[in-house]
C-alpha cells in the first residue's frame, strides 16, 4: 500500500513556555524548540505498521521553511521511506486551505492509496485533513483511532465517540484519514536513528513545481491579533501549596454544587 | 606388602579384568565431558569481545577472596555455611577422588608427596571432609525440600520448580561421600580382621563408622563391598562431571573463571562494543543486545555460572515492589534459552530477538540499576551491563515506553528531562537573597564548580538542596560558581537507559562547559551526577560529593553545629545507591551526622551495601511500570519506621523525592520527616 502522511513542524508545548511577543502579532519565537506535531507522529507510526503488515511504502510530506526538513528526517528515521519538502516563501503566509491545496498537488503527483494527517496540530486549527479530502474528492474520516485492513480497497476504521464508546465504519480506498493520538504507541527515534538519515536527499518543491500560482494559495483568512484574554469576572486563581489549593477547590466545588 | 583385599585393578570376573572398566569409565566420562564442554563453549565463541585479562593481580585476589574464601556466602548465614562446608569438602576430596580413579587401573597409586606424613594428614582431613559434606548435603536437602526458603520458589510464569534438580545433585554428592568412605572402610575392616596393619580412621567419620559396621562380615563380602563401592563411586563421579554443564551446578566448573573475570570497576557501564571507538559507533549495524550473540562472552559465562540461589531476587527492589523483574530469572531464562538453542546433541537453532521470546520490555525497564543484585551475588554475576545493553537494543528498535520518550526528547532538545527552558536552569539562585551565585565560564571563573544537575536545578523541592549546598560552600569561604544554562543533564540515566548517543552529546557539552569554566575541582550533591562525572566523563577536574566535602570541612574546623533541639528525633541514614554501592561512600555521611551534637542515629536493617533503592534516579522518575504492588519509596519508609527512626536523612535529590512521596502515601505524614543531609547541615550550622 502506498501511503502519504502529512506532517508539520510545531513548537512543542511540553518543552516551551509559550508567550506572546511585545507587539502582539505572534508568539515569542526566540527560544522555542520544535518537534514533529504529536498527532502526525501517531499517523506516521500507523502508516509504518500498515506497511510492515501489507507491504508498500510510506512517504512523509511537509509544508514549511528550511528547518522543517528536520521533522521529515525524524519521521524517516522512524521508518518512512521517502520525504517531500514543500518549501516556498509564499506558503509561509497562507492559511489552511492554501496548505491543503499544496498537499493536493503532491497527492496528484503520486499514486497513493491512503493519505493520513494528524487530527490537528498543536499550533493549528484542525482544517487541513478535511479540506484535502474535499479538494481531492476522496472519502474522509476524522479522529481515527483504529485501522484494520479488510482487503486491497477496503478499510475498517474506528473513532471514539462521546462517553468513550467506539464507532466502527468502513471506508473505500483511496481515502484520507485524520489520526487521533492513542491509535498506537509511536516508536522512539534516537539521535543515532536521525544521524543515519542525515545524508538522505529530500526533494524540495516550490509552488511552480506543484503547478500552483501565488494567487491560488493567497490566504483567505487573515490573522488580526494575538492576546492573552483578560481575566474575566468569576475567574479565580487558587493560590497556596498543592494541598491548600486542593482543599479550596473541593470547598468551591461543594459550594457550587459540583460535588456533593 | 600383604594385601587384605585384592585391589580393584587386579580383580577379574569371568576372566575379564575389572581394570578394563576402571580405564573405560574415566575414558568415556572424560571424552563425554570434553564434548559437552566444547558444545557449551560455542555460544561463548559466538559472543562479543570483552577484554577481561587486565589487572591479573587484582583478579587473582578476587579468586582468593570470593572463590576460595567464599566471601559473599555468609551474607546468608545458613545457606552460606552449608555451602562453605560442601565447597571446602569438594576441594579436599578432589585429590582423593582423582587418585581413586587412577587406583582402579594402577594399584596402590598415591600422588607424589602424599605417601608419608602429608598423606596421613590428608587422609585424616578427607575423612572428616567426606563426613561433613554428607551431613551438609542432608541438612541442605531437608532445607531445600521441606523448609524451602521463599527465594527458591519459582513463580509459575518462569517454569517448573527447581527443587528436584537440587535434591538430585545433593543425592549424587551424598552417594560419592558414602561410597568413597565404604571403599576405605572395607579395606580397613579386612585389614583388622586379618590382623594386618590397619590404616588409621579418624573417629566418628563415615569411614570409621562403616569400618565398625563391617567388622564382623566375611572377607568375601568385604571384597564385594570394596569392588562395588569403587565402581559406584567411579561411575557417579563421571556421571556427575558430565551432568554439571546441564544446570545450575555448572558453577562447580565455571565459578572460578567467573570470579577471575569479574567486573572490577564499580559504577561503570561497558562501552557499546569493546574495540569500537566513539567515532566508529555510527558504523555499527545496530546497538546493544537484540540477540543472544550480542551479549559478551562474559555475559554468557555469567549465565552458565548462576547458582540459582535467589539472593539477587531476594534483595532486588524492583522484585520487592512487584515489578515484572526478578534478576535471577533474567539469568535462568537466558541459560535455558542457550541450552535449548545450542543443544549438546543436535543442531544449533536459528537466532531470534530476545525481547518478545524470553524477555519482556517492561522487565528490562523495571531495573533501577541500584546494584544490590550484583552486591549479593556469590559468584559475582553482573546485571547492570546486561540491562543497559538490552536497553540499548530496545532504544535502537524504537521500543521505548511513551513515558520515557517525552523526557528523552526533552533531554535532546533542552538538556533536561523536564523540557524546561535552559535559561531557567539557575532560577533557584534567585531566592538566595544574601548570596550571589557566580555563573562561571569564559567571563567569570572560580576554584570550585558546583555541578547541580537537572533534578536539583528544576525540581522545586530539590532546589532546596541546591540552596543548602550554596550556603555550605559560602560558609566555608569557598570560591565557587555554577555553570548556569551551559550545564546540561549529566546524562547518567540517559546512558543507563540505553540512549548512548544522547548521553555522549550531553557529556561532550558538559565537558566543554566544565573546561571552559577553568575550575580546579568539582563538587556535587547528586550521587548520579557524581557517578557520571567520576566514571563516565574523562579529562575533567577531580569530583567530590558534598558529603565528603562537608566531612573535610568539619575536620578542618570550618563547620560547627548547634545541637539537635528536639530530643524525640531519631535519625536514620539512607544510603543512595550511587553514593554507597557504586562508590563505596558509606562512612562520610554517617560521620557528618555523628558530628552534630545530640544527634541520635539508628541503622535500618538494610543499610550500607545492602541499602534498599528508593525507586531510582533520573529517568526512572518518569517510568511507569505496568505492574507494581507498592512503590519502593513506600517500602523504604516502612523499613525506617521499623528501625525506630522518625527522621530519614538522604544524600540525593531522587531519594528525597521518592521517600517524601513514600511518607505521604503510607500514612506517616507528620510522623516521619525526610531531609537531605545538606538541609540538615544548614539548619544546624553555627554561622559566625
Amino acid at each position: 500500500m502506498e501511503i502519504l502522511v502529512c506532517v508539520k513542524r510545531v513548537p512543542d508545548p511540553a518543552e516551551n513556555e509559550i508567550e506572546i511577543n511585545s507587539d502582539g502579532t505572534d508568539i515569542e519565537r526566540d527560544d522555542l524548540v520544535y518537534s514533529v506535531n504529536e498527532w502526525d507522529n501517531y499517523a506516521v507510526e500507523e502508516a509504518i505498521q500498515i506497511k510492515d503488515k501489507v507491504g508498500g511504502s510510506v512517504t512523509v510530506v511537509t509544508v514549511g521553511d528550511e528547518e522543517a526538513d528536520e521533522v521529515l528526517r525524524r519521521e524517516m528515521a522512524m521508518g518512512a521511506d521517502k520525504g517531500i519538502h514543500i518549501n516556498d516563501e509564499t506558503l509561509e503566509e497562507t492559511d489552511g486551505l492554501g496548505v491543503a491545496k499544496a498537499l493536493k498537488a503532491v497527492v496528484e503527483k503520486g499514486n497513493y492509496d491512503l493519505i493520513l494527517t494528524g487530527a490537528q496540530a498543536d499550533d493549528g486549527a484542525a482544517q487541513v485533513g478535511g479540506m484535502l479530502a474535499a479538494l481531492l474528492d476522496l472519502p474522509y474520516a476524522s479522529l481515527v483511532n483504529y485501522i484494520e485492513i479488510i482487503d486491497d480497497n477496503t478499510l475498517k476504521i474506528g473513532r471514539e465517540i462521546e462517553g468513550g464508546n467506539q464507532e466502527i465504519s468502513e471506508i473505500k480506498l483511496p481515502c484520507v484519514l485524520s489520526i487521533q493520538t492513542g491509535i498506537n504507541e509511536p516508536r522512539y527515534v534516537g539521535i543515532r536513528g536521525i544521524r543515519k538519515v542525515a545524508g538522505v536527499e529530500i526533494p524540495e518543491m516550490e509552488l511552480s513545481d506543484l503547478g500552483l500560482s501565488e494567487d491560488e494559495v493567497a490566504p483567505r483568512v487573515k490573522r488580526l491579533d494575538y492576546f492573552i484574554p483578560e481575566m474575566g469576572e468569576g475567574a479565580e486563581i487558587l493560590e497556596g501549596d498543592m494541598e491548600e489549593v486542593a482543599e479550596k477547590l473541593v470547598e468551591l466545588l461543594k459550594a457550587k454544587g459540583g460535588i456533593k | 606388602m600383604e594385601m587384605a583385599l585384592t585391589p580393584v585393578a587386579k580383580v577379574t570376573i569371568l576372566g575379564i579384568p575389572l581394570s578394563l572398566f576402571a580405564v573405560l569409565i574415566p575414558l568415556i566420562g572424560i571424552s563425554a565431558f570434553c564434548y559437552i564442554m566444547a558444545r557449551r563453549l560455542i555460544p561463548l565463541a559466538k559472543a562479543q569481545p570483552d577484554p577481561r585479562f587486565d589487572r591479573p593481580k587484582q583478579r587473582l585476589k578476587y579468586v582468593l577472596k570470593f572463590w576460595l574464601g567464599q566471601y559473599k556466602q555468609p551474607r546468608y548465614l545458613v545457606a552460606g555455611v552449608i555451602h562453605i562446608v560442601i565447597f571446602a569438602g569438594f576441594l579436599i576430596l578432589s585429590i582423593r577422588s582423582t587418585s581413586l580413579v587412577i587406583e582402579g587401573f594402577k594399584p596402590h597409586f598415591v600422588f607424589p608427596g602424599l605417601g608419608g606424613f602429608l598423606g596421613d594428614v590428608y587422609n585424616f582431613l578427607k575423612d572428616y571432609a567426606a563426613t561433613f559434606v554428607l551431613i551438609a548435603c542432608i541438612v541442605a536437602g531437608i532445607r531445600r525440600g521441606i523448609f524451602t526458603p521463599e527465594r527458591y520458589k519459582v513463580p509459575p510464569k518462569y517454569g517448573k520448580d527447581h527443587t528436584f534438580e537440587a535434591i538430585f545433585v545433593l543425592g549424587l554428592i551424598g552417594t560419592l561421600m558414602i561410597f568413597e568412605s565404604l571403599y576405605s572402610a572395607s579395606i580397613v575392616a579386612a585389614q583388622k580382621q586379618q590382623g594386618l596393619h590397619a590404616e588409621f580412621l579418624p573417629p566418628l567419620t563415615l569411614s570409621w563408622i562403616f569400618a565398625k559396621m563391617l567388622g564382623g562380615t566375611s572377607k568375601g563380602f568385604l571384597q564385594f563391598i570394596n569392588t562395588t563401592s569403587y565402581f559406584i563411586h567411579d561411575s557417579v563421579f563421571f556421571f556427575f562431571l558430565c551432568f554439571l554443564p546441564f544446570g545450575k551446578h555448572f558453577h562447580v566448573i565455571t565459578s572460578i573463571f567467573n570470579v577471575f573475570f569479574a567486573k572490577l570497576d564499580r559504577g561503570t557501564v561497558k562501552p557499546v562494543k569493546y574495540g569500537v571507538t566513539e567515532e566508529e559507533l555510527d558504523n555499527l549495524p545496530y546497538f546493544g543486545v537484540k540477540y543472544l550473540e550480542d551479549f559478551t562472552w562474559k555475559n554468557i559465562l555469567d549465565f552458565y555460572t548462576c547458582v540459582d540461589c535467589g539472593r539477587c531476587a531476594d534483595v532486588c527492589p524492583a522484585n520487592a515492589a512487584g515489578r515484572p523483574l526478578i534478576p535471577r530469572f533474567l539469568t535462568i531464562k537466558a541459560r535455558e534459552y542457550i541450552f535449548d538453542r545450542f543443544p549438546v546433541l543436535g543442531e544449533i537453532k536459528p537466532k531470534e530477538p530476545l525481547i518478545g521470546t524470553i524477555y519482556e520490555e517492561d522487565e528490562i525497564w523495571s531495573c533501577t540499576t541500584c546494584g544490590s543484585c550484583e552486591e549479593e551475588c556469590p559468584v559475582l554475576n553482573e546485571y547492570i551491563n546486561k540491562i543497559v545493553d538490552l536497553r540499548r537494543g530496545m532504544v535502537d528498535e524504537g521500543m521505548v515506553p511513551q513515558t520515557l520518550q517525552k523526557p528523552l526528547n526533552a533531554l535532546a532538545k533542552r538538556g533536561n528531562p523536564y523540557g524546561k527552558m535552559e535559561k531557567k536552569r539557575a532560577e533557584w539562585t534567585k531566592s538566595l537573597e544574601d548570596i550571589d551565585v557566580k555563573i562561571i565560564g569564559k567571563k567569570a571563573q572560580a576554584e570550585t564548580l558546583y555541578f547541580v544537575d537537572s533534578a536539583t536545578s528544576y525540581d522545586e523541592r530539590a532546589n532546596e538542596i541546591a540552596r543548602a549546598v550554596v550556603k555550605i560552600l559560602n560558609a566555608c569561604g569557598e570560591d565557587f560558581g555554577i555553570l548556569g544554562k551551559a550545564e546540561k543533564d549529566s546524562g547518567h540515566e540517559v546512558r543507563r537507559f540505553g540512549e548512548e548517543m544522547l548521553f555522549l552529546t550531553l557529556r561532550d557539552q558538559n565537558i566543554d562547559a566544565i573546561l571552559n569554566s577553568g575550575c580546579k575541582r568539582i563538587v556535587t550533591a547528586d550521587p548520579h551526577a557524581y557517578n557520571a562525572l567520576k566514571k563516565d566523563y574523562d579529562g575533567i577536574p577531580p569530583v567530590e560529593h558534598i558529603s565528603e566535602y562537608i566531612l573535610r570541612k568539619i575536620n578542618e574546623g570550618k563547620l560547627r553545629f548547634k545541637p539537635i533541639e528536639d530530643p524525640n528525633l531519631v535519625f536514620t541514614y539512607h544510603d543512595p545507591c550511587y553514593l554507597g554501592r557504586h562508590n563505596l561512600i558509606y562512612d562520610a555521611p554517617r560521620k557528618v551526622l555523628d558530628a552534630i551534637p545530640g544527634l541520635k542515629r539508628v541503622e535500618m536493617e538494610r543499610h550500607k551495601d545492602r541499602s534498599f533503592c528508593c525507586g531510582g534516579g533520573g529517568l526512572m522518575l518518569f517510568y511507569e511500570p505496568p505492574e507494581e504492588e507498592q512503590r519502593m519509596g513506600q517500602i523504604r519508609v516502612k523499613m525506617a519506621n521499623e528501625a525506630g527512626a522518625n527522621a530519614i536523612v538522604v544524600c540525593c535529590p531522587f531519594c528525597l523525592t521518592h521517600l517524601e512521596d513514600g511518607v505521604k502515601t503510607t500514612g506517616f505524614e507528620g510522623k516521619i520527616q525526610v531531609m537531605d543531609l545538606t538541609e540538615l547541615i544548614v539548619k544546624q550550622l553555627i554561622i559566625e
